[in-house]
């Protein structure tokens, strides 16, 4: 018998820092901020895992992705058969290795964080997932079940749950309003977070599953529900329609030229590449002065974006201070370390316009953290008699959005009062022939929850309509 | 892709294309919009539904020759496919009253005319004002002139057609003679403002099709917010009609203006380019 020899790990190892770009030259053009790791960095990385007997990384993850067993396979050097374990939980490991909020979620839980640091879970799985190409197989499909199921938008959510009926053999089209696929992976994070070329290869890939693409469709004007299942012969529908309706401030000035929402500045940017203007047609302002309102993701995504678009100075102005910000704290980092300046404390009163009639002064209001909200935040309050000024030619806000109002255009489903589908844990809605998941049901949250709901609603999808 | 199935010429710069669309010919109503990126690097423009048909499948849209993607469309053909075309979105026009004075000023002419032919055919009584800055840039005259209106006006800035001055000139000559019981502009925003204003006086309500710029047309970037009875509205899923007695003219002015610098210099980059290719 071969001996064999027990698996230890390398305990007390550093973990494997990320192949980060020099955040001053990165600042300035479109390059993925990180190179990932090297199969070198991957092997060593995996050795410290501890291969917990319970792994309560697994716990963490919404979808279940079993994780000791891929970074096992990684030990193993078995590249093919480690990206397997992980697709058979998780469609999309390339996306969400890079923005899932891993220090929440899997690496929240490791053992190795609770003196140390966490195994970069989500630099593996990352890894794993752009080695599709060397190492990938198609996963194989259940044979066609003749039941035909339309999917609204091709977000997260809707290729979570395309992806997976493809594979139980359900004939499966996706409808998307845009003339290009991925949703929020496409318009709205910037090409330096996720190159458009790996979302690109995620819906190729479903295509090579037998999954219809339907671009340049907008649900609840071009078709609806029962149009679908009537005129069309589909079987049950999957609403993934998201909830990207922008919120304002409401302020003074809030209309003048040069003032951006997040999603405006973000779509024209990375849907339209109005950073190739002139030769993409869509233009953007280049402001000098950027100041960016908000503390999430989303703000962080703006400020490093009006940085690449070659502004001098960019500023974050947050109600309350970085440490109550919602955005990941490896995203507050980059956006610091690449030159994005901080303005705790400081809440937008009026914009101001200059002789161009563009904006070009912003008036805040210094804040104060009271007692907590109903968010557990300390609530910010206005300290009187602090008004002050600061100089901006291009203002972006980003301080969250609403649900997408074409979702009850759609099709006949109960909606609670802020617009976002009603749905049981299965992604059910009052509809019987009408499933709903990610954004529109929970309001905006992150990629993997919505991924998570598109997979269980295909998962109840396939029990109903094959029980039929 | 869509398929140009017809291709007409109104003008030297103003045409018609007829797309082939199933599925949207089947949606389309007067007043609402699509969106069309000619091609793989083009801007994401707004145009309003001229006709439909949904037996035979097309759809039509009139655009005017004004900046780099009107441009590139002109020089399509029969037979030529238009990239991607996005629609029926916004919601259709309703008019309410029987006795309808539709006004079109410049290009919004493409917009009015639809929406005139849709009153007539809904019996109402239609009085159409045209305006424009010149004889040259009066598009569409023969087509208004076909309809079955009450009486067609035609307004120019230098007299060189019609009546010399603005549109309010007829239309407060319909409010003063009881002639009229509601209104519709649409145009550049000085037109509809003080259309608007005439009306106000006679207590005539009006309804205007808002033109801001659109980027995602699905109520999503807020690009076209626009101010109306001191609400921010989005002129892509809640209009693009509106009250025209609430709308902050001023407001809209601004935000059409955002880019003034940038459509030249798309345009200057376009004609190099071509000039390179010849």
């Amino acid at each position: 018998m071969p001996e064999v020899t027990k698996y230890r790990p390398n305990i007390g190892a550093p973990r494997t820092p990320a192949n980060e770009e020099p955040a001053a030259e990165r600042a300035r053009d479109f390059r993925p901020v990180d190179t990932g790791y090297t199969k070198a960095d991957a092997i060593a990385e995996a050795n410290r895992c501890l291969d917990c007997k319970k792994p309560l990384c697994m716990e963490g993850c919404p979808v279940g992705v079993h994780i000791p067993q891929f970074i096992e396979k990684i030990r193993q050097e078995d590249w093919a058969g480690a990206l397997e374990t992980i697709k058979a939980d998780n469609l999309l490991p390339s996306v969400c290795g890079r923005v899932c909020p891993q220090e929440n979620q899997c690496e929240g839980k490791c053992i190795l964080g609770k003196k140390g640091d966490p195994v970069a879970i989500g630099q593996l799985e990352r890894m794993l997932g752009d080695m599709a190409d060397e190492v990938g197989t198609a996963p194989e499909c259940a044979p066609a079940n003749g039941k035909k199921v339309a999917v609204v938008g091709s977000g997260p959510s809707g290729i979570a749950c395309a992806g997976e009926l493809a594979r139980m053999g359900f004939d499966v089209t996706v409808f998307e309003a845009f003339f290009t696929g991925g949703g929020v992976l496409t318009y709205g994070i910037p090409e330096f977070r996720l190159p458009k070329a790996i979302v690109k290869r995620e819906i190729d890939g479903l295509e090579q599953l037998g999954v219809h693409f339907e671009y340049n469709s907008v649900a609840g004007r071009l078709f609806d529900a029962d149009e679908l299942f009537e005129d069309e012969g589909f079987d049950a529908l999957y609403l993934a329609v998201g909830a990207g309706l922008p919120r304002f401030l409401h302020v003074p000035g809030e209309n003048l030229p040069g003032v951006y929402c997040a999603n405006e500045y973000l779509t024209r940017t990375n849907l339209m590449k109005a950073y190739e203007f002139p030769i993409y047609d869509t233009p953007i302002r280049h402001g000098k002065n950027v100041v960016v309102f908000g503390g999430g993701n989303v703000a962080m995504d703006a400020a490093r974006t009006a940085l690449r678009l070659g502004a001098e100075k960019v500023t974050l102005a947050y109600r309350r201070t970085e440490a109550e910000m919602p955005a990941r704290r490896a995203e507050i980092h980059h956006a610091k370390e690449e030159g994005v300046e901080i303005l705790e404390l400081a809440n937008p009163l009026r914009f101001l316009p200059g002789p161009d009639g563009f904006v070009s002064t912003i008036e805040l209001q210094r804040m104060e953290l009271g007692e907590p909200d109903a968010s557990g935040r300390r609530r910010p309050i206005p300290v009187e008699g602090s008004e002050f000024a600061i100089p901006c030619d291009v203002a972006i806000t980003a301080i969250g959005t609403r649900a997408n109002p074409f979702a009850k255009l759609c099709a006949d489903v109960e909606l609670n009062r802020w617009g976002l589908i009603e749905t049981d844990e299965h992604g059910r809605t009052s509809n019987p022939k009408v499933w709903a998941g990610g954004d529109i049901v929970t309001g905006a949250a992150t990629v993997i929850l919505a991924m998570g709901a598109g997979k269980t609603a295909a998962h109840s999808i396939a029990e109903t309509l094959l029980a039929e | 892709m869509f398929k140009i199935l017809k291709k007409t010429q109104f003008s030297e710069k103003v045409f018609e294309f007829r797309v082939e669309a199933p599925r949207m010919a089947k949606k389309a109503h007067a007043g609402q919009f699509l969106m069309v990126r000619a091609d793989e690097t083009g801007e994401r423009v707004p145009f309003t539904f001229a006709n439909w048909n949904p037996e035979e499948g097309w759809i039509e849209f009139i655009f005017m020759v004004v900046g780099k993607t009107t441009q590139c469309l002109s020089q399509l053909n029969e037979g030529d496919y238009i990239r991607d075309i996005t629609g029926p979105l916004g919601k259709p026009t309703e008019i309410e009253g029987d006795r309808v004075a539709v006004i079109g000023g410049g290009v919004g002419l493409a917009i009015a005319y639809p929406v005139a032919r849709m009153l007539c055919e809904q019996g109402k009584k239609v009085y159409v004002i045209m305006g424009a800055r010149n004889k040259d840039l009066l598009i569409l005259f023969e087509q208004f002139a076909a309809l079955p209106l009450e009486e067609l006006f035609v307004t120019t800035d230098d007299g060189s057609m019609g009546e010399k001055g603005v549109v309010t000139l007829p239309l407060a000559r319909l409010c003063e003679s009881d002639a009229i019981d509601s209104a519709f502009a649409v145009g550049p925003v000085p037109m509809m403002k003080f259309s608007a204003r005439t009306c106000r006086e006679y207590k005539i309500p009006i309804v205007a099709s808002l033109n801001p710029i659109m980027v995602d047309g699905t109520g999503m970037c807020g690009c076209c917010r626009v101010e109306v009875g001191g609400e921010t509205l989005f002129a892509c899923v809640d209009g693009p009609d509106f009250n025209a007695d609430l709308v902050d003219w001023d407001d809209l002015a601004h935000r059409q203006a955002s880019y003034k610098a940038e459509e030249a210099l798309s345009i200057k980059h376009h004609e190099e380019a071509c000039a390179c290719q010849k």
